[in-house]
């Protein structure tokens, strides 16, 4: 270890000396460390009530032991089975639709040699990505309502019937995973774009050279150079499987399409806040992280163990 | 022979690319122009499906209102001061941490690390932080939306590998050398080095509050607190699809003379655009920094 940073930090001196040549650094820390400490650790201090009956009056270190009653009562419930087919199904249809495409998107702008146009199209693909959740939700109400949307409008020029799809089951998920591909599939790219650049132009001239067509480049040299950006990326989407934007779900949601849009995140916000449930939708909530955190692990040590990338 | 063969399949390739990248663009555009059009076009015409691409009946009566209309106004003003006030206290917790941990012969260095990501991957979830901040005595005030979220960790690493790779580390030591203090040489050599990094991070978080409804929908329910989205989602969600419903059980054209869908009808799109429009001019301004990939950092922890 050197101690570069600091001149008065000479090397062979104690622990306790080098953490007080560093002490600057830490007070500068504490303002973070503090707040994680009460906003993010704080949290996990109340979650014992998932195990316990929380009341008010008694606190959560009052409250009494039920052990795993609350999970029991949800693991029974009807709306289990429901719940987690509905947050499974909408993650795994945004993981499949959404992860090509930004990847399909940054290597075709990649291609794009005219640097101003290039510019142009990214300033535009990123655009959505800026726009409130409210308001993107409020735009899908607009353009897909029955009576004055231009959805329908269009449908009755071609002949069609038309059609509510916002209290339709069946339309919900489409309408979830697509309108997020058009907000985000832009900012998404930009990653991938950032790991292309990367590539050394040599290395494109030398292919040339040697006869490679562009789709051989593109498939031997830049791909490779994208795929541990790839697996990072999967693996944090698959270990948030279970946390799907449980807040532009809720803005989608109405009674006539809870059958499919109903999802454990807005479960738990419904029974614990607006019910005052605590105790019961602290345990729906813990239950969710948990296999969260298991499929990360999960994942990351498949993926440390195929391709040498991992993320701890 | 050769050579002009494979410059013919450049040639298409790029003709399908270009046309292929237009098209998305297109499609990205196109909802965007929609709602401008309509914003300022007659809402008789919009309503009945006559304007779909370039405005008609030009009027600014929907803007005139939502200027008239005091929660919109008094929405903004809170939006404004939230996004403002809780972006600087966003960047000061933000990169004074990153800072101190960028040095790698920080004793504890890998713990404090571990300490912040820990939280990206678990935590209390919605219920026990509702209840923190009910014994904090944070509901139903300004700071909760100020500090409920002062760290992103994403942003922490952000600025942690900015600091670590993107500012020269020989004009620090010769500060060292000269004996400036690590705080002093933060505030007066890094900090100015560190304009790229600020002006993405400071667009990160600005947008986050301004655009961020479900913690105030939480924890907030006085209504002059109320940021600008909760007003939003009144005008644009709740009420809209009233009038979907109500017109899915009537004619559409006893629905059009409706008073209070008309006034709604007017005013939606002018607030969609009047909402947005703050962050979509500054963006562009920022696009150079979030290409060269400032965020390339987030992706290893």
């Amino acid at each position: 270890m050197k101690a570069s940073t600091l001149p008065s930090a000479a090397p062979k001196k104690s622990v306790w000396s080098k953490i007080l040549a560093h002490r600057q650094y830490y007070y500068l820390l504490i303002p973070a460390i503090l707040w994680y400490a009460v906003f993010a650790y704080g949290p996990l201090y109340g979650l014992q009530i998932a195990f316990k009956n929380f009341s008010g009056a008694k606190g959560i270190w009052g409250s009494s032991w039920v052990g795993l009653r609350h999970f029991k009562l949800f693991f029974n419930s009807y709306y289990f089975p429901i719940l987690l087919k509905n947050t499974l199904a909408i993650s795994f249809y945004s993981l499949l639709a959404g992860t090509p495409i930004p990847i399909l998107v940054a290597l075709m702008l990649n291609e794009v040699r005219n640097a101003k146009y290039k510019k142009c199209v990214q300033t535009i693909l990123y655009a959505p990505h800026f726009i409130s959740t409210i308001v993107l939700v409020g735009i899908i109400i607009i353009v897909l309502s029955p009576s004055t949307g231009i959805v329908n409008y269009m449908l009755r020029a071609l002949g069609f019937e038309a059609h509510y799809f916002m209290t339709s089951p069946s339309a919900f998920r489409h309408i979830y995973v697509w309108s997020g591909i058009w907000a985000n599939t832009g900012w998404n790219a930009i990653i991938y774009l950032a790991a292309l650049s990367n590539v050394n132009p040599e290395l494109h001239e030398a292919a040339t050279i040697d006869g490679a067509t562009r789709m051989q480049r593109i498939w031997y040299l830049n791909i490779p150079t994208i795929l541990p950006t790839f697996t990072i990326l999967l693996i944090l989407s698959v270990g948030s499987l279970m946390s799907v934007g449980y807040e532009k779900v809720y803005l989608l949601q109405n009674d006539l399409n809870q059958t499919t849009s109903e999802i454990i995140s807005t479960y738990v916000y419904k029974r614990g806040l607006q019910n005052a449930e605590y105790s019961f939708s602290s345990a729906v909530g813990l239950f969710n992280n948990v296999v969260n955190f298991l499929l990360l692990l999960i994942v990351n040590g498949i993926a440390g163990k195929v391709s040498d990338t991992s993320l701890f | 022979m050769k050579k002009i063969r494979e410059s013919l399949g450049d040639r298409v390739f790029n003709a399908v690319n270009l046309t292929l990248i237009t098209l998305m663009m297109l499609i990205v555009l196109y909802p965007l122009i929609y709602i401008v059009s309509a914003s300022i076009s007659d809402p008789d015409l919009v309503n009945t499906g006559k304007v779909w691409l370039w405005p008609r009946g030009i009027t600014f009566e929907g803007y005139y209102r939502v200027f008239q209309d005091s929660s919109i106004m008094v929405g903004y003003r809170n939006t404004i001061f939230y996004t403002v006030a809780g972006t600087l206290i966003n960047l000061f917790f933000t990169l004074t941490a990153a800072y101190s941990l960028s040095k790698s012969d920080l004793p504890g260095r890998r713990f404090l690390m571990l300490f912040c990501t820990f939280t990206m991957y678990f935590g209390g979830g919605m219920i026990p932080s509702y209840l923190l901040m009910k014994n904090l005595h944070l509901l139903n005030t300004y700071w909760i939306l100020l500090i409920g979220g002062a760290v992103s960790t994403t942003n922490l690493i952000i600025s942690r590998t900015f600091f670590q790779n993107g500012v020269p580390k020989e004009i620090e030591e010769a500060a060292f050398i000269d004996g400036c203090s690590p705080i002093r040489a933060f505030s007066t050599i890094v900090i100015p080095l560190s304009k790229a990094l600020i002006g993405v991070m400071a667009l990160y978080y600005g947008v986050g509050h301004w655009n961020s409804y479900f913690s105030a929908m939480i924890y907030i329910t006085d209504r002059s607190k109320y940021p600008l989205q909760l007003i939003l989602r009144e005008i644009l969600i709740e009420n809209q699809m009233k009038a979907d419903m109500m017109a899915a059980g009537a004619y559409v054209d006893e629905l059009l003379l409706d008073a209070q869908v008309k006034a709604a009808s007017l005013i939606r799109y002018a607030v969609i655009i009047v909402s947005s429009l703050p962050v979509l001019i500054i963006y562009p301004f920022l696009q150079k920094y979030f290409d060269k990939g400032v965020m390339i950092g987030s992706i290893k922890g």
